[in-house]
This record gives C-alpha cells, sequence and structure tokens, in this order.
C-alpha cells in the first residue's frame, strides 16, 4: 500500500519537475529528477534489499499478524538472506498515532518479533535477526488520518552488519 | 543538588498571635473550602504583597506573594483579587488588618506577609492568614531557606493556606518531570525534563540524543525511573536528581519498559518483553532480581501499585482489546476491572488509595478518567483527538496528562500538558519549555 502511494507522489514531483523544465525551455536538458538505474545498484547491498526486495511489510489495525501482502515481502526477504548469508537485520516494529505510549511499545514489540518469526519459518537463522520496538515514536507520515496510520503501522527491516556496498 | 540541602533546611514555625492587640472576634460561619461538594465559585482572596524591612528585599517580599497568587490561583478554588483594588495598605505584620476595608472589596480571606534576609543569610518568610468575616487569625507561620529558593517560600504559604482553608494537604511545593519534545513527528528529539509545578525552574536531565519516555518520580527518595533507548536495547534506568548518576536497573535480554516505583521507594514494577511475551515484572533496586507477576500470553504493562503496596492495577489485552485488570502483589487473584465500552489503558492508582486514573479510547475520542479500585462508579473527566497518561497530585485532588492534536500538512500535531481536578473542573493547560509529555508529580516538597 505504501508502495502505491509513494509511486503516485513521486510521479507527480516528475510532472511537477518537467513542467518547471518546460516553462524554462530547455528542452535537451536531462529530467531533474532521474530514478538510477537499477543496474547500478551492487547486489547484496543495503540498496539492493532496500530497491529490490522491499524493507517494509504493514499491519492492519491492532494487529501484529502477517497479512498475505506482507508475507509476499517477507519470502523475498528470506530468499535474499539465504543469498547474503553474513547479513544480520534489525526488524523494528512500529504503530500509529491512535493508542497509548506504552500500549504500543509492547505492540511494535510484537509486530517486530511476528516479522522475526515469519523469516525463521522460511529458513533464516533467528541469531541473524534482532528486533527493536519504537511504539508509536518514529512514524514515517506524520498527518492524522487513515492513510498514514496505515503507512505508520509497520515492521521495517534494516540491514545491521554484513552488506556490500 | 542545592535543592535537597535547601528541602531539609526549610524550617516551618507556628506563628502565635502574642503581641497583637485583643480584637473582639463576632461569631461567624469559619472560612473554609468543603472539596467534597464540589467548589463551583472560586473563593475571593486578597494576597497583599509581603513587607520588607530592608530595601533590598523589596521585590522579592513581592515576588514570594506573584507566586502565592499563581499557586491559589490556578487550583481554581481561589480567585485572587486585584492588588490595585485594595483599600488598605498594610505597613506593619504586628497588627490586625481593617477588616471592614477588605469586606468592601468583598474579599473572604486575606494573606499579609514579610520577608527578610537574615544574618546568616537565610531567607525567612512570615505569613497570617486572615477571615474576614470571622475577623481572625487563621494561621500564621514562618518559613525560611536559602535565598535563591525563595519561590519554594511562597509554595510553602500557598501550601499551608490550602491545607488550612480545605483540610488537607496543599500541592504547590512539588516538582514535575516530563518529557521534553522537539523537531518533526518523523525525527522527534526526547530530553528528560524536570521542571516546578508552577513551569518555574525547568532543566534537562538528557541532552535528546536518543528517546526516553515514561519518567516517573519515587515516592520516597529524589530518584526517577524512566525508559531510554540509549543502549542497543529499550530499557528500564533509575536517574539519581542528587548525583545525576543514571542506571540501568538490570541485564534483561529484551526491552524493558513502563516502569514505576513501588510504594517503599526499594523497587520498580515494569514489563519486561521476554521471548515475545510481554508480561509484568518487580525487581527490587539492592538485589535487582526480578520477579515474574504475570504470564498471560496477552500484552502484561503500565503496572501502578496501590499505595499501600498489596495490589497492582494493570493493562492487559488478554481479553482481546486493552483492558484494566488488578492483582495481589505478589500476582495472585487478577481480576479484570474495566466493562465499559471501549479500549483502557496507562491505569494509575492515586496517592489517596480510593481511585484508578487511566486513558480509555472510544472510536475516534481518547478521554482522561477516573474509576473505583473494583471498577465501579467510572467518571470520565476531559476528551479529546488524543490524550493519555493520567499522572496523580500528591493529596490526589488534581490530574496531569498529555493531550496531542491531529497532525496536518505533513508536520504531525503537538503534545502539551494538561491538568484538570478531579472533579472534572479547572482544566488548565501547564506552562513548559516547548512542547512536553509523559507528565509525572512528585511526592510534596520535592
Amino acid at each position: 500500500m505504501l508502495r502505491v502511494t509513494t509511486t503516485i507522489k513521486y510521479g507527480a514531483f516528475l510532472v511537477a519537475a518537467s513542467l518547471l523544465a518546460a516553462c524554462s525551455s530547455t528542452k535537451e536538458e536531462a529530467p531533474v529528477v532521474a530514478q538510477a538505474p537499477t543496474s547500478s545498484i551492487t547486489p547484496g547491498s543495503a540498496e539492493d534489499f532496500r530497491v529490490n526486495v522491499g524493507d517494509t511489510v504493514f499491519f492492519s489495525l491492532d494487529e501484529y499478524s502477517i497479512r498475505p501482502d506482507a508475507q509476499a515481502v517477507l519470502q523475498k526477504q528470506a530468499a535474499w538472506l539465504k543469498q547474503y548469508p553474513s547479513v544480520k537485520l534489525l526488524v523494528e516494529g512500529h504503530c500509529d498515532e491512535r493508542g497509548t505510549r506504552e500500549y504500543n511499545l509492547a505492540l511494535g514489540d510484537r509486530r517486530a518479533y511476528a516479522v522475526k518469526e515469519f523469516l525463521v519459518s522460511l529458513g533464516v537463522d533467528a541469531s541473524r535477526l534482532q528486533t527493536k520496538s519504537y511504539g508509536k515514536e518514529r512514524p514515517i507520515c506524520a498527518d492524522s488520518d487513515d492513510s498514514c496510520w496505515q503507512q505508520n503501522r509497520r515492521g521495517y527491516s534494516v540491514i545491521s552488519s554484513g552488506a556490500g556496498s | 543538588m542545592k535543592r535537597v540541602n535547601a528541602l531539609t533546611r526549610a524550617v516551618a514555625t507556628a506563628l502565635t498571635l502574642a503581641g497583637l492587640a485583643f480584637a473582639a472576634v463576632p461569631a461567624q460561619a469559619a472560612l473554609e473550602i468543603k472539596l467534597d461538594e464540589g467548589v463551583v465559585e472560586p473563593i475571593p482572596i486578597a494576597i497583599h504583597d509581603f513587607l520588607a524591612s530592608n530595601p533590598r528585599d523589596q521585590q522579592t517580599a513581592a515576588n514570594v506573594a506573584g507566586v502565592i497568587r499563581g499557586d491559589l490561583e490556578r487550583s481554581g478554588l481561589f480567585f485572587p483579587l486585584d492588588p490595585r483594588s485594595y483599600i488598605e495598605k498594610i505597613s506593619n505584620f504586628q497588627s490586625f488588618p481593617r477588616f471592614a476595608d477588605w469586606r468592601v472589596i468583598k474579599a473572604q480571606g486575606l494573606v499579609t506577609g514579610q520577608a527578610q534576609q537574615l544574618s546568616d543569610g537565610q531567607l525567612q518568610v512570615d505569613f497570617r492568614l486572615w477571615d474576614i468575616f470571622g475577623e481572625k487569625q487563621m494561621i500564621g507561620m514562618s518559613f525560611k531557606t536559602t535565598p535563591e529558593n525563595w519561590r519554594r517560600l511562597g509554595h510553602l504559604v500557598a501550601d499551608a493556606i490550602y491545607e488550612r482553608l480545605t483540610g488537607e494537604k496543599g500541592y504547590f511545593d512539588t516538582r514535575i518531570v516530563f518529557i521534553q519534545e522537539a523537531g518533526p513527528k518523523t525525527k522527534r528529539r526526547y530530553r528528560l525534563a524536570i521542571m516546578d509545578q508552577d513551569g518555574a525552574n525547568p532543566s534537562f536531565l538528557t541532552g535528546g540524543n536518543y528517546i526516553v519516555l515514561s519518567p516517573r518520580f519515587s515516592p520516597t527518595t529524589q530518584a526517577i525511573t524512566y525508559m531510554s533507548y540509549e543502549r542497543q536495547t529499550p530499557s528500564v534506568f533509575v536517574f539519581d536528581l542528587q548525583t545525576g548518576q543514571r542506571e540501568v536497573i538490570g541485564q534483561y535480554s529484551g526491552m524493558t519498559f513502563a516502569p514505576r516505583f513501588t510504594p517503599d521507594g526499594n523497587g520498580v514494577v515494569f514489563s519486561y518483553s521476554r521471548s515475545n511475551n510481554v508480561d509484568v515484572y518487580v525487581a527490587d533496586l539492592r538485589s535487582r532480581r526480578p520477579v515474574r507477576l504475570t504470564s498471560d500470553p496477552g500484552i502484561d504493562t503500565s503496572p501502578s501499585f496501590a499505595p499501600d503496596g498489596r495490589r497492582i492495577v494493570f493493562n492487559s489485552d488478554r481479553g482481546g482489546t486493552p483492558q484494566l485488570y488488578v492483582m495481589n502483589a505478589d500476582g495472585s487473584n487478577q481480576q479484570r476491572i474495566s466493562f465499559g465500552q471501549g479500549r483502557y489503558t496507562t491505569p494509575v492508582w492515586s496517592p489517596r488509595g480510593d481511585l484508578i486514573a487511566f486513558t480509555k479510547q472510544v472510536g475516534s475520542t481518547f478521554s482522561i478518567g477516573v474509576m473505583a479500585p473494583d471498577g465501579q462508579r467510572e467518571r470520565i473527566l476531559t476528551s479529546s483527538f488524543s490524550e493519555e497518561g493520567p499522572t496523580w497530585s500528591p493529596n490526589g485532588r488534581v490530574i496531569l496528562f498529555t493531550r496531542t492534536t491531529a497532525g496536518r500538512g505533513g508536520s504531525g500535531g503537538g503534545s502539551t500538558i494538561w491538568s484538570v481536578d478531579l472533579t472534572g473542573r479547572n482544566l488548565r493547560k501547564v506552562l513548559t519549555p516547548g512542547e512536553a509529555s509523559d507528565p509525572a508529580w512528585s511526592p510534596l516538597n520535592r
């Protein structure tokens, strides 16, 4: 869901950028915002994991079960982790703002563990996966609406060591 | 720290009427405030600028009276009259006021006082509270401390007035520990902070390089327990206000959070996430040995002891949604007490023992409420888009909590600290340095 939202926003930015470019009538210039071609990403790098695998899965309201859309992402993560066995992950659990601080710390903890357990069930060694809950203290989207709350209810896998650069 | 030394030296002395001219006292209903009957109309009271025999002490004397006016006004129980309306200009602390002059401006009480720096460098404040209609002194006292703690003298006088008129301890000579917040919601900086209950003398105990949450005062010592992200694993710490030292409460394999002191101040009750299960534990601060109190597979968190130390109220979602439960101090006899519609979290036992304050969420509204320890007589005090985390004044009459506004336009909502009294009246924003959350009230005289 985040991917869809982000793509739309990104696209809007591209349109705005090219309109600006048209106004200044410098047609020959390359677009200001250019996405790096996938081929330039080093396989096994943190960027490879983020761009080609996906580092975020989402949760439903008050839930910590792994949804089907999250399963697909975690299967890719597990396959990638098997391909690069020196990589270690920190799985962060996050919540939306519609709960109290302490309860959300516990819920974020559950979400991080749920991601870890799913990856372990796919054959990833548990010793490569650490978890950390941020409760509602580190949202990625700051508005108080359903769209932001969904983006904030997430498990975010960040490479802590062992990736190529 | 200076403050602590000053506390032990804040000496109170009763002032008698010896030396005052005798005056006939007409029989009148005594000036008093009955808190349990719900005070709607604040009592008009005059607080005359305190006198100073030495011109050097004049500004301090006036400032002390200002602190008293501020405390009494914010309590919602008093209406301090504008000093410009006073007819009589008091010039002698030792003589009776002209009661008729104070009746004209509708004052029911009058506070007179004086401030002077003693030969040993201490600042002394004397005051008298007069019943205008009863035409008599209700209380006279003297306090002294180091001059830099002059605000405390004002708070001590305000506490004495509050106690004389309500029959209950005041709460003005207290401090509030809280989290100061700054920056955008997505990269918020959190600092452990402390200030006087009226917002004066704020200071920061951590620098903002890591997240800190949920500070709580020790009931017996100059210490705060809180949760910090300063280490790899987020953990419960104790901060010693006298030495400035901070220390983790023990070595745990998973996150520890939601700490509160035991009523004797010797231990901390908290949540520990062990093997993907969040349960309530209690640990003695000397032996550091944790004792597990709950073992349900649900989330068990936000524990808070009853003041007598015999029971603990906590939050659990074992029944499907977060609700309040009470258990014995050893973890036995766990009983659900909240049965209303909605989700109940962050319970905290009143220092009087008679009520539990909580956060309640119904639909898109958050509320702060209170209920009896058996779950009966639920009463909602205040509601808004987001509020949470009640904390009690040491006399159990006032509650502080965090209110957060909705985020719009990408910047996120702001958090502020509010106060409301037990009857749901006198809702006020508390003065803080910047945005603030997670208030916790100190005991009295701390």
